[in-house]
């Protein structure tokens, strides 16, 4: 089996026994102030993360290109409260046609 | 909200898990486009089944990083989903069998659902109806995508690399509701862009963002009082 598909299966057993374990974990293990805040941050830093590095890198190259015209009109339409899938959309045809046009 | 009925609790649960399973497609499309195969994209919808983790997979893939790079960072991505099992659990109280199968409709939008009714019966009313609709939905728009995303020929064409990039922008949103949170935010990018050329593609990812996450907790307790500002 490739590496992809094992991949695959860590992803789906860790995500579901993360969800078991709060079900079936008494809830003191694991409601510690520090776990708790640990938890709403991990978000917040991998997310952040993710935009940073598919937005201007290819590989492991730095590099500015037409994904940052997407980007930006994602941020403007989420600050505009626009539904995620519209501004999927509009962020991909933005950078579709700085592409085409430049 | 206590004058809301069974039926709108389901209505309004049905509204949720069609609107966020819909973007299933997005998901399937990316996937393949990003060289997952069908089956694979399939796979992880139905078994991993918590949108931003499986984002994030796919994301560090796309980006060139190892397998167990992108397994590492959907898995962190989803410890989240623990802490709303244990705010769920005194209201669904599950034992044996029916705790497997809960256990797998626990992400974001079920408990989110769950949390803001009046009573434990809509709660669990509005627990199991947007869960189950969202994983119905989900897969079946995660198919539908991954079908379409293989017949697209150069997905760079179409501005499907800035669509990866937006969806963990619009995951990312919702959280940037303090100034501490979008400082870390901050810190997360720009750490991770600085480490880009120097090291395998993935790292970037696990140690920007954890590093933020640790600068977080260190600031501990004057970043919970900025956080409630």
């Amino acid at each position: 089996m490739s590496e992809l598909w094992w991949g695959i299966i860590a992803v789906s057993f860790g995500c579901y026994l993360l969800k078991l374990a709060g079900l079936a974990v008494p809830e003191h293990i694991l409601e510690h102030p520090f776990t708790v805040r640990a938890a709403a941050l991990i978000p917040v830093g991998l997310l952040a993360a993710l935009v940073a590095v598919q937005t201007f890198s290819t590989g492991t190259q730095l590099v500015l290109d037409a994904r940052l015209a997407g980007l930006a009109m994602a941020a403007f339409l989420l600050w505009r409260n626009v539904s995620f899938l519209p501004m999927l959309i509009a962020a991909a045809a933005t950078t579709a046609l700085v592409r085409l046009f430049w | 909200m206590s004058e809301s009925t069974d039926r709108q609790v389901k209505a309004d649960s049905l509204g949720v898990g069609l609107g966020v399973g819909l973007y299933g497609i997005s998901f399937g499309a990316l996937a393949t486009t990003g060289g997952l195969s069908v089956a694979q994209a399939c796979a992880l919808s139905l078994l991993a089944f918590t949108g931003a983790s499986q984002f994030a997979f796919l994301g560090v893939i796309v980006a060139g990083g190892t397998a167990t790079a992108g397994a590492l960072t959907a898995v962190l991505l989803g410890a989240r989903n623990t802490f709303y099992a244990i705010s769920l659990a005194p209201i669904l109280r599950v034992r044996g069998l029916r705790r497997f199968t809960t256990a797998h409709l626990v992400i974001d939008e079920s408990t989110a659902m769950a949390l803001t009714r009046p009573t434990v019966h809509q709660s669990k009313l509005g627990f199991y109806w947007t869960g189950l609709s969202i994983f119905i939905i989900w897969n079946l728009m995660t198919f539908v995508g991954a079908v379409a995303g293989n017949a697209i020929g150069d997905p760079k064409a179409i501005g499907l690399d800035a669509a990866v990039a937006a969806a963990f922008l619009g995951l990312l949103w919702p959280r940037l509701d303090t100034a501490t949170t979008r400082w870390l935010a901050f810190i997360a990018g720009a750490v991770a862009l600085g480490l880009v050329p120097v090291t395998p593609a993935g790292a970037p990812i696990i140690v920007g963002g954890l590093l933020a996450v640790a600068i977080g907790l260190v600031i501990g307790k004057s970043a919970a009082q900025v956080g409630d500002e």
